[in-house]
């Protein structure tokens, strides 16, 4: 099977001009994901687990190494060499991004937040379709019909996730990747997200996600790493 | 453009500009050369200011790019050149909705450069006593813009300036006031109205949020969001607010004594910003 991801020798390091330093983030990464499939990255804060995931969204510019994927667009292209263009088309039709911080224009209530990324996805002329979807997605992910006309800001850490994995999920995206979608989260709140990703397992989504949490990542995973300064294990 | 071409490898930008260059002075012999140490943007020996020593910037269909900087690195100097309030010195800027980017819009003669302005572009200024005519009502403001395009039909322009200014939430009962009388939020959707009538493909915006209140900044950045789901316009935002730049901006440049000195995606720039300068900048953010 042709893997959907397949990272070669990534490394990432930060140069810190006001103090004159490189802090090392991610060093010698070697990771594959075949379509499907749900890996999970574990490891201590600042161990460099964000690190690979942002150099996969091009949040942080890697280094050295590849990061072959297999776009239904471009074909089999590197995202670490890809133009800035091309990244903003895979990030808008191809990959999704769910991470614990909701970043969202000020005043747009959860429904305007998934419709938007919806309209992102099928274009404004199909309005009544992504309304529809955006009903039944906030329904499918739990979030109470009375919070849909409210703004976030006032949201729960909980209802906050599950509205920025309905916003990415909404896209149907080839691969998804999941920042430590728990942190900061209680035991109940976890639970719903550990059902919400078997669910979207269930569906055949492709899947790429950190945690520090190892319990909650207990045979969830299809293949699991522990990552310790900066490297795989 | 077709899908197909979007996002590709061939795809055309909307607007392109290429080693733009402005300097207020003469310059001397050695300031002219590109590699000149300047204090900041001035030259030491003949006092001539770089406002903009070398700007090139692409921006594609439907797209929004911004540009941060701190006051004085030539950000709205660089606007103004593009929408020819201030002459350039040299350098080469295609429009694609220009005859399909085959003339470099610094050469066109004025004629021809008043019908560019009128059509290609729109303009937002931060200051909005520079676009509008402050004792004219908001709808003569807006049909001023369709006149100089051409529009003769003065039930039509009517109608359309009512749907626009509706468009950007001042009531019409209003429309006929002077925005001398309006707050200064009311007068930057005025702005962005009068900008929208010919719904030129690319709209320039400087400092649009600059000054305004938390509320009425949130309802502009929401219209300006609007306008880009609803008609594809691309847009070149200049803001010294990074939060502004954040929320708006598919692709940021920055900006220092005339120079682009990095771009990228967004939240790369904020995120992982390279430039010692951008570092800075960055650590500024509330």
């Amino acid at each position: 099977m042709t893997p959907l991801l397949s990272i070669e020798g990534l490394s990432k390091s930060f140069t810190l001009h006001r103090v004159g330093r490189r802090i090392q983030g991610c060093q010698g990464i070697d990771l594959r994901i075949d379509p499907g499939s749900f890996v999970g990255i574990t490891g201590r804060s600042g161990s460099g687990k964000s690190t690979i995931l942002r150099c996969i969204w091009r949040t942080n510019l890697p280094e050295q190494g590849r990061i072959l994927y297999d776009s239904a667009r471009f074909g089999l292209i590197d995202l670490a060499q890809a133009s800035q263009r091309q990244m903003l088309y895979l990030r808008a039709y191809e990959l999704g991004y769910v991470s614990q911080f909701l970043n969202a224009l000020p005043r747009q209530t959860a429904y305007e937040i998934v419709l938007a990324s919806a309209l992102e996805a099928h274009g404004a002329a199909e309005r009544a379709r992504a309304e529809r979807q955006t009903e039944d997605m906030l329904r499918h992910f739990d979030l109470d019909e009375e919070l849909w006309e409210l703004y976030p800001r006032t949201f729960s850490g909980g209802e906050k996730l599950r509205l920025n994995i309905a916003a990415a999920m909404i896209k149907r995206p080839r691969l998804l990747l999941l920042d430590e979608p728990t942190a900061s989260l209680d035991d109940a709140s976890k639970l719903k997200v550990r059902a919400l990703i078997e669910q979207l397992k269930g569906e055949g989504a492709t899947m790429l996600g950190i945690f520090h949490d190892l319990a909650f990542m207990e045979g969830l995973c299809d293949h699991e790493f522990n990552m310790q300064e900066g490297m795989l294990t | 453009m077709s899908d197909e071409r979007r996002f590709g490898d061939d795809e055309q930008p909307c607007l392109s500009v290429r080693h733009l260059t402005k300097r207020f002075g003469a310059g001397c012999a050695h300031c002219l050369d590109p590699a000149a140490q300047l204090e900041r943007n001035v030259c030491p020996r003949c006092k001539t200011v770089h406002a903009v020593r070398d700007a090139s910037l692409d921006v594609f269909p439907g797209e929004i790019v911004g540009i941060v900087g701190e006051s004085g690195s030539g950000k709205s100097t660089l606007m103004k050149c593009l929408y020819f309030d201030e002459e350039a010195t040299g350098g080469d800027v295609r429009a694609l909705p220009c005859g399909n980017g085959a003339a470099n819009l610094l050469t066109l003669s004025p004629q021809h450069r008043r019908a560019v302005r009128n059509t290609v572009f729109g303009m937002v200024y931060q200051n909005p006593y520079l676009g509008l005519r402050m004792d004219f009502s908001s709808l003569s403001n807006i049909a001023e813009q369709m006149i100089a395009a051409g529009g003769r039909n003065v039930g039509a322009m009517r109608g359309r300036g009512e749907e626009l200014l509706s468009r950007v939430n001042i009531p019409l009962s209003r429309a006929s006031c002077a925005p001398r009388l309006f707050s200064g939020g009311m007068q930057q959707r005025v702005q962005i109205a009068k900008a929208l009538s010919n719904n030129p493909p690319i709209l320039l915006l400087d400092e649009v949020t600059t000054g305004l209140d938390l509320s009425v900044q949130a309802s502009v950045l929401d219209l300006i969001q609007q306008i880009r789901r609803d008609s594809n316009v691309s847009m070149l935002v200049v803001s010294h607010d990074l939060g502004v730049i954040r929320m708006l901006a598919d692709r940021t440049l920055v900006m220092l004594d005339g120079r682009v000195i990095e771009s990228g995606l967004t939240d790369q720039i904020l995120e992982d910003p390279q430039h010692p300068y951008t570092q800075q900048l960055v650590y500024s953010l509330l």
